[in-house]
């Protein structure tokens, strides 16, 4: 018997080059960012509530779909092994990537056995994650988005800043300049309307999908039983890359996977009310291995590492894996909403993204993003799959590195709070300090709180205001009743 | 290990066997959601989510022949019933053999029929089995004209599953092609057909 293998953390687009106060910066002084943030996520959030609350057995749905997850984590080496011998049955070839490089080897020596110089891509968190279109570049492939907000974000060589809506950062005059200045069968009379922008995507790909040779997809389900991919999808892109060219190159984590074709049933309805705030969303594919004289006939499956045995590793960590990337939680999240997308570095923003992000790549390389959360609990409350965000939010702050001051300052107290009357002589003393500067402060401003103290505790009120203590504590208060 | 290559494959399924180590108790899947549909008038359902989505249903077989009388050149699987096209004047292509997408992007519509539809969602599924053709049939025309039977919708999405052959491509269709990329506002009609016509028939359609 050989040695056990240590579960890998993962590389690609996943690390924050900045810690996320730095990066929210820019974001926060953004007005017209947060206007168009604003009125995105609140939209949505009102159209989801909407479709979940005319849903009898919502929580049951949750109940199962959570439970499901649990499952399949629990059994994921028997049920890759089951889904890889039912595909290949089915005709298809099996990769394997250990991490984000080995990923895009393979799709690159793919599309050059098909004999192919360009690709194009239905829309993929994965692919987006192993920045597979930076790896065809530079081996001469080109990769065409064909989604609307991602086509988007790649003419303005940007970045996604949503899961489901890459392109949420813009508004439609915004969004229209970007048309008028990238894509050059563009008429010049272009208005900002949606229906005319999705007019001239419509146009500006059509000859593509007709003549792709390659495919490029994620999947949002890979089912073990049958060994089928599923696809959820509005705009039709995705049925075009799926249907029509020769090769089919589909790029999956290995989290992707459920045990039956009928587990389905509770995703399937879990998803579109999550994400879009539809019944159902417009389009949703199905495919098995190879049909013959219907789509695609060399169709191929990667199944993806990088970085998600580190995050089964740690099992109370684990339920990061049992997302189904709806965005629910980037939509409810206060934080996210002022912030944007692009402060969390990663292509996974969003509460998910803050505990996802740092599991994948080790706790210490995405060290501020645990951080980037009030708490409040709003994402927990409309995740499908009932991931605890907060208590994985709490438990991955605990395993961030701590500055020296801080630990000191931490250890000072922790001394202080374990005895009551060392407590009570501390409180004492704060109010003593903190008294005339209160009492100044009341005076002029009328707050009972400080906007600035020195270092080291203008590590503490540079983001956050520092309140006073009262006059009085509940226990003087008590006993004088 | 030392010396001899591993395959990506084994190493990655050693490595999450080694992160489960723990030992995670077995799951029980608490299945207590709703698997029947109780609601009495389920084609009522099926066309106010229709409607809802902005395809256009019309009533009868009878309907077919109205609706047909507006495209010229139209698209059809090769095992179309030939009732349906009865008193069609316009050319029909039939899949057989296989249209090219070029000649099928030419073509003004194409018309099929479904496997099932699920009212509670609006949606009609076709998973290549009769009436329904190649997944392109359906895909390159900009019009889709689709004949649902009334014995062919259920309530909710599991009894949809149920009448599914798994291993069918499937395309599941709610509403025509669309999207919320802007401003999260939905707009109808991007790359899949920009119109979804269907024409319910049989007993209480």
């Amino acid at each position: 018997m050989s040695q056990p293998v240590a579960p890998a953390t993962g590389s690609g687009r996943i690390r924050t080059p900045l810690p996320f106060p730095t990066a929210a910066k820019p974001a926060v002084a953004d007005p017209q960012l947060r206007a168009n943030l604003h009125r995105a996520t609140r939209t949505i959030r009102a159209k989801r509530a909407r479709v979940v609350d005319e849903v009898p057995d919502w929580e049951a749905l949750r109940d199962a779909g959570s439970a499901i997850k649990a499952d399949v984590q629990r059994r994921l080496p028997e049920l890759l092994e089951q889904f890889e011998a039912s595909v290949t049955a089915a005709g298809a070839t099996v990769h394997w990537a250990r991490d984000a490089a080995e990923a895009c080897r393979i799709v690159v020596a793919l599309t050059r056995a098909a004999g192919a110089d360009e690709v194009v891509k239905v829309k993929s968190m994965a692919t987006q994650e192993i920045e597979l279109n930076e790896a065809l570049e530079a081996a001469g492939i080109a990769a065409y988005e064909t989604d609307l907000a991602e086509l988007i974000v790649q003419l303005g060589e940007d970045t996604p800043s949503h899961i489901l809506v890459p392109a949420i950062h813009y508004n439609r005059a915004q969004i229209r300049e970007i048309f008028q200045r990238r894509m050059p069968d563009v008429p010049a009379d272009l208005s900002d309307e949606p229906a005319a922008l999705a007019e001239a995507a419509r146009a500006h790909l059509r000859r593509r999908f007709l003549s792709a040779r390659v495919a490029v997809s994620g999947a949002n389900f890979a089912v073990a039983d049958t060994g089928t991919l599923v696809v959820v999808e509005s705009e039709g892109n995705g049925r075009m890359c799926l249907t029509l060219p020769e090769t089919l190159i589909s790029v999956v984590g290995v989290e992707k996977l459920l045990p039956t074709f009928t587990d389905l049933e509770v995703f399937l309805q879990l998803l579109p009310r999550s994400s879009t705030g539809e019944r159902m969303n417009p389009y949703t594919s199905m495919w098995t291995g190879v049909t013959p004289g219907d789509g695609p006939q060399d169709v191929h499956v990667v199944l993806v590492d990088n970085g998600r045995s580190a995050v089964l590793a740690d099992p109370v960590g684990r339920p990061a894996l049992s997302c189904i990337r709806c965005s629910a939680c980037l939509n409810v999240c206060p934080v996210y909403e002022r912030a944007g997308g692009h402060a969390y570095g990663s292509v996974y923003p969003g509460p998910i993204g803050a505990i996802l992000s740092p599991q994948l790549t080790g706790v210490a390389d995405n060290a501020s993003l645990p951080y980037a959360s009030t708490l409040c609990g709003a994402c927990y409350d409309v995740c499908p799959v009932k991931i605890n965000i907060p208590e994985i939010l709490v438990h991955l702050r605990q395993q961030a590195p701590h500055p020296p001051a801080e630990r000191a300052a931490m250890g000072v107290l922790s001394w202080v709070m374990r005895s009551p009357r060392r407590w009570a002589a501390a409180l004492r003393l704060a109010r003593a300090g903190a008294g005339p500067l209160g009492a100044y402060r009341m005076r002029r401003t009328g707050a009972r709180t400080l906007r600035r103290l020195p270092w080291p505790g203008s590590a503490w009120t540079r983001s956050r205001d520092l309140p006073l203590p009262g006059p009085q504590t509940f226990r003087e208060w008590w006993g004088k009743q | 290990m030392v010396g001899e290559a591993v395959s990506a494959r084994d190493e990655i399924l050693a490595r999450l066997r080694t992160a489960l180590a723990d030992s995670p108790p077995p799951v029980q899947v608490p299945r207590r959601y709703r698997r029947v549909d109780d609601r009495p008038d389920l084609i009522a359902t099926l066309v106010d989510r229709l409607e809802d989505y902005r395809a256009v249903v019309h009533h009868g077989i009878d309907a077919l022949p109205r609706l047909l009388s507006e495209v010229d050149r139209l698209a059809v699987p090769a095992d179309l019933p030939a009732d349906w096209l009865t008193g069609y004047a316009g050319q029909v292509h039939r899949d057989a053999p296989a249209l090219s997408p070029a000649v099928l992007d030419d073509l003004d519509a194409v018309l099929t029929g479904c496997a099932v539809a699920i009212a509670d969602t609006g949606t009609i599924i076709l998973d290549a089995g009769p009436t329904q053709g190649r997944r392109a049939l359906t895909l390159v025309p900009d019009r889709h004209i689709c004949v649902v039977r009334a014995d062919q919708v259920v309530g909710l999405l599991p009894e949809a599953l149920t009448r599914l052959n798994p291993r069918a491509p499937q395309t599941w269709i709610s509403g025509p092609s669309a999207t919320s990329d802007i401003e999260l506002n939905r707009v109808e009609g991007v790359h899949g057909p920009r119109r979804l016509e269907v024409v319910l028939v049989g007993s209480g359609a």
